[in-house]
């Protein structure tokens, strides 16, 4: 039988603890928002973008541990990345990189990637692509 | 760093007294209740002792009106469950309140399967049970009603003696989840008019596992479980005579030191209220006056319960939450919802319930904890 995990990881809770890249930025290119009240987890995005990579990014997030957890790190593996790398960062690269989320966290609580997403978008629909 | 543990409502540390008077019976004396030797006999009159002891703390009138089971979930099944089922006949409604327990809504709930009728009761914005709203909905065919003593998440204690009047006028029997208040504050079935009580072995300093249900002599109910017939049939299987021997030494401390902790605990929860009140957007849940003396519970706007624990941890602080996210369901708390908070007010909830391992001079520390928590998190917040 797989070992269980107990609690968030090491990783999760240094994030949490500690998280990269919090706030806003004001005018930016892009911007993401994702999540509801109801579910309990809301995440907003703000990029900025500079020769088709991601030179800034920032969030702001209400929500539980692993909320907040993927939202540092995915503004972390984001950062510097072109457009299209940043695009294929999925939920699961978020969870492998904060060495595991509980299971019953990996839907709800894994939001991060799809608010990425989102202010992606967000800026490529400002360019008018 | 120390660690404040506020989280005596979830597990309760086992009291010291009770491992020495329930230790022997883990540690070498044995012998099977049911046995006509001297082993046998000894084991009977140490339970015997112990049905004494916790029909003493409830003033029931009649030890035998004492069932031990496998804790508060299985009291509260047999109650429900049970008590409905044997009394079909005269009946087929059930009523609750809708800030009960778990597991007395979901027996509640699931009688339906067998053809009952189940009524919820609302609650009022501090959780007291609607007593209108609970004449009108116990009917002539309502057999059980289950109103707990006071609630786990809000620590209101509800006007039990009220509600047992009103169950019967035209009802047939109150259980009462007495859980959290058992030990805490005086109990008396008789005074109150209460048919059934299910009592936690744990939450008055027992084992973990251990539980009771008092059943008023002639209320008829039928066993969850079934088996060898102990304890008059209602809880089949081998008696833990460890875990009842604890039960009953935590009952006899718990009414012993009663006045006491009670005043002592409502002063450091009355300290602890006053402070947490003055951070910004913070807000009491559950009744300001009429509540459990070990009981402080309350809610933050704008940030999540799970984070408050996690965040409240990193202190040395235990403290309990109400959250969506750390439920196995992961839904809000039906208890928040019940007394009118919507869904994002009742995600940002934080619940200290205190023991006697807590004292008026780790306040600061908490406070010093909740603010630190609540500041970082809502500089974190989009809201």
């Amino acid at each position: 039988m797989a070992e269980q995990q107990i609690g968030y990881s090491k990783k999760v809770m240094e994030h949490f603890m500690n998280p990269h890249n919090v706030g806003v930025i004001e005018n930016a290119d892009g911007y993401g928002k994702v999540g509801n009240p109801v579910c309990g987890d809301i995440m907003e995005i703000f990029i900025t973008v500079k020769d088709d990579r991601i030179e800034d990014i920032r969030f702001r997030t209400f929500g539980c541990g692993s909320a907040i957890a993927t939202s540092s790190m995915v503004t972390d593996m984001a950062k510097g990345k072109t457009l299209d790398e940043a695009m294929a960062i999925t939920r699961d690269d978020v969870a492998t990189e904060l060495e595991g989320l509980p299971p019953r966290k990996m839907h709800c609580s894994n939001l991060a990637a799809d608010a990425l997403h989102e202010a992606i978008r967000d800026y490529r629909s400002r360019q008018g692509e | 760093m120390e660690r404040i543990y506020l989280d005596h409502a979830a597990a309760m540390p086992v009291d010291p007294r009770v491992i020495d008077a329930a230790l022997p019976y883990l540690a070498g004396k044995v012998g099977n209740p049911s046995g006509l030797y001297e082993e046998g006999l000894m084991a009977k009159s140490a339970i015997e002792e112990a049905r004494g002891r916790v029909a003493d703390l409830i003033n029931a009138e009649d030890t035998q009106s004492i069932v031990f089971t496998g804790g508060a979930t299985e009291s509260n099944n047999i109650a429900v469950r049970g008590t409905a089922l044997r009394n079909a006949r005269t009946g087929k409604k059930v009523v609750t309140s809708a800030i009960e327990h778990i597991s007395v809504l979901n027996p509640a709930k699931d009688l339906q399967k067998s053809g009952f009728t189940y009524a919820t009761v609302p609650v009022d914005p501090w959780g007291v049970v609607d007593c209108e709203a609970l004449r009108e909905a116990v009917t002539p065919d309502t057999t059980v009603t289950s109103v707990m003593y006071a609630n786990n998440e809000i620590g209101t204690v509800e006007p039990i003696r009220e509600i047992g009047e009103i169950v019967h006028e035209r009802g047939k029997y109150l259980h009462v989840d007495a859980t959290d208040a058992g030990g805490r504050i005086p109990i008396d079935v008789q005074r109150d008019g209460i048919d059934l009580l299910t009592l936690s072995g744990n939450q008055l300093g027992g084992p973990e596992g251990t539980g009771a249900l008092y059943i008023r002599p002639g209320v008829r109910s039928q066993p969850v479980v079934l088996g060898g017939g102990q304890e008059r049939g209602l809880r089949s299987g081998t008696e833990d005579l460890f875990g009842i021997v604890g039960m009953g030494e935590a009952a006899r401390i718990a009414a012993a030191d009663m006045p006491g902790e009670r005043r002592r605990l409502a002063a450091i929860r009355d300290r602890l209220i006053e402070g947490i009140l003055t951070l910004e957007e913070a807000a009491l849940t559950g009744h300001p006056t009429d509540r459990l003396p070990h009981h402080a519970s309350f809610r933050f706007s704008r940030i999540e319960g799970e984070s408050i624990q996690l965040g409240m941890d990193f202190f040395g602080v235990a403290v309990a939450t109400g959250s969506a996210c750390t439920s196995r369901t992961l839904e809000a708390s039906h208890v928040l919802l019940a007394i009118g908070l919507a869904h994002a007010e009742a995600h940002g909830s934080m619940i200290a319930t205190l023991g006697r391992s807590n004292t008026t001079e780790q306040v600061p520390a908490v406070l010093h904890a909740a603010r630190e928590t609540v500041k970082r998190l809502r500089a974190i917040t989009p809201l």
